[in-house]
């Protein structure tokens, strides 16, 4: 194999891995937001029971590995996508996997956000949706961004576990021809550029915190 | 203005429950200022976050400005706390937004119209000094700033009353001073009630014209200053002037004097020295200038048994309090 043709095959394996990681990860970032919100507004008063089940329901997706969680939702992924194969259909479990784990960042952002900062904004006489939108999500934007780029890593993890079920990307690649077919240069260059992409995402992510960050 | 009648507020836990506040009773006139004394632990802050509703009292009534503040529902509440302003130990800005955004997330809160809130920060960062650090970040900010920040915001919804926990307790002498004369001049110049609460005597000195001492949930004593300073054996008297001499003298009766108002410019101890006692020494004392008040106190010997003097000791009683 030429090293023009391990490129061609790379650049496309690269395209797969960025479209699955940069869908299910704003996926991630929407639900798990979301979840991780509830799960702080819902932590004391009436709303406690459905904190409880949530919780139940996040626990039970951070216990699973995702190599099983993978194959645990093929059926919801076929009736969600129409197909168990290639990059849209691992989308499904990626996000599926991500948004607990996700979650549990955004929860614990949100309650490094000082009690005495959360009760002034209350004594102004905020609503709680000013509360949620202009204290808790903007001063905890620092660390939901940093915790969004540890999530986007492990995306790119999982990602290629997903290659393992025909979901493409690098993994994909270097199971097939590195580990199947013993062609060590693409085994060597999806490395490289899964490690250089690795690097450029937790570039990205540490300026935007230094840049979001007035502590 | 704030009135509280019989307020209660027990926490329970696991371990047991504890009456932070039981059963206290206050009472803050209009344009008054009001300190809560205290140690760590005595309820102050309970007290305090029960006047805004930041906590609900197991019992007893609050009202601020004619409004009871208990039987409020929500929406209803988020209004009277528009006319309430708070400040904070720890300032407790937002550290994602500039002063200037501080101060404008207040006047977002209450719903202000966009189109006044710029003048109106400007407006409010010059009454509090800090005009030119618009556009710092908390962060970059000392203590003393931090707080005029925090003062800024409460006053951004014009507030009739404001609240005070521990707000210089965070910082050295020198900066508590400025804040206290900051607090002081709106008191003056707004008719801002405030009801602080501390541990430290200076504040009660600097600013108060009422005050109460609270311990275990409780006020053990509470007054205009000048009511405690003629309260015999009254702990923040004892407090707002320390007296250092002996308590003892052989062949002389030791008494503690307290004047206050004109009496302390008049030269009291000068008149007893010429009409009873010659030899009459000051052991110690200092006249103060207090928020409300001019104050003195005096540890005295007066050479004799009591019984030797109590012609002088009538002339005390008659001027101040004696004890
Ligand atoms: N949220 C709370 N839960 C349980 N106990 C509390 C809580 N807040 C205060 N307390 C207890 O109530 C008592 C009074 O506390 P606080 O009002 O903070 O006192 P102070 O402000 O005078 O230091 C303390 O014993 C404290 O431990
Ligand atoms: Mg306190």
């Amino acid at each position: 194999m030429t090293w023009s043709e391990v490129f061609e095959l790379l650049t496309g394996g690269l395209q797969e891995t960025v479209w699955m990681v940069g869908v299910s990860a704003l996926l991630t970032a929407v639900g798990g937001l979301l979840v991780g919100v509830l799960l702080v507004l819902t932590d004391a008063g009436r709303l406690r029971p459905l904190n409880v089940v949530l919780g139940a329901i996040v626990n039970v997706g951070r216990s699973l590995p995702f190599i099983i969680l993978l194959v645990a939702v093929i059926p919801f992924t076929r009736a969600v996508v129409g197909t168990t194969i290639g990059t849209d259909a691992a989308i499904v479990p990626l996000t599926i996997g991500a948004i607990p784990f996700f979650a549990r960042i955004v929860e614990s952002a949100l309650r490094e956000v000082p009690p005495d900062v959360v009760a002034a904004a209350t004594a102004m006489g905020a609503t709680r949706r000013q509360i949620v939108g202009k204290v808790l999500l903007r001063e905890a934007l620092p660390a939901l961004v940093a915790g969004l780029t540890i999530t986007v890593i492990a995306l790119v993890g999982y990602s290629a576990m997903a290659g393992v079920v025909g979901g493409g990307g690098l993994g994909d690649l270097a199971i097939r021809y590195g580990y199947q077919r013993f062609e060590t240069e693409v085994m060597i260059a999806t490395v490289v550029a899964l490690v250089v992409f690795v690097q450029l995402v937790q570039m990205v992510g540490d300026f935007l915190v230094r840049r979001l960050s007035h502590r | 203005m704030i009135e509280i009648r019989g307020l209660r507020k027990t926490y329970r836990s696991r371990k047991g429950s504890v009456a932070a506040v039981d059963g206290v009773d206050l009472r803050v006139g209009e344009g008054e200022v009001f300190g809560v004394l205290g140690q760590s632990g005595a309820g102050k802050s309970t007290l305090l976050r029960c006047v805004n509703m930041l906590e609900r009292p197991d019992a007893g009534t609050v009202s601020v400005g004619g409004l009871e503040m208990t039987r409020l529902r929500r929406g209803q509440l988020r209004l009277a706390r528009h006319g309430i302003g708070m400040i904070h130990q720890h300032f407790a800005l937002l550290s994602s937004r500039t002063v200037a955004g501080n101060v404008a997330f207040a006047l977002e809160v209450t719903g202000a119209p966009r189109a006044g809130r710029k003048q109106r920060v400007a407006e409010l960062l010059e009454m509090v000094g800090l005009t030119g650090r618009a556009e710092a970040y908390p962060a970059q900010l000392s203590g003393g700033q931090k707080q005029r920040v925090g003062i800024a915001r409460a006053l951004a919804a014009r507030p009739k009353v404001l609240l005070s926990d521990e707000a210089t307790s965070a910082l050295d002498p020198e900066t508590t001073e400025s804040i206290l004369r900051l607090l002081h001049d709106l008191n003056q110049r707004l008719g801002l009630t405030i009801l602080l609460i501390t541990h430290e005597m200076t504040v009660v000195k600097r600013i108060c014209t009422s005050a109460a001492v609270m311990r275990d949930g409780r006020f053990v004593e509470s007054g205009t200053i000048t009511e405690l300073l003629r309260t015999p054996g009254s702990e923040l008297a004892r407090g707002l002037f320390p007296l250092d001499g002996p308590t003892e003298v052989a062949g002389a009766t030791v008494v503690d004097v307290t004047v206050s108002g004109p009496e302390a410019e008049a030269p009291i101890i000068a008149e007893l020295a010429r009409r009873f006692a010659s030899d009459v020494r000051i052991l110690g004392g200092s006249v103060e200038r207090l928020a409300a008040t001019r104050a003195g106190r005096w540890r005295i010997a007066l050479p004799g048994a009591p019984d030797d003097n109590r012609e002088a000791l009538k002339f005390l009683s008659e001027r101040g309090v004696v004890s």
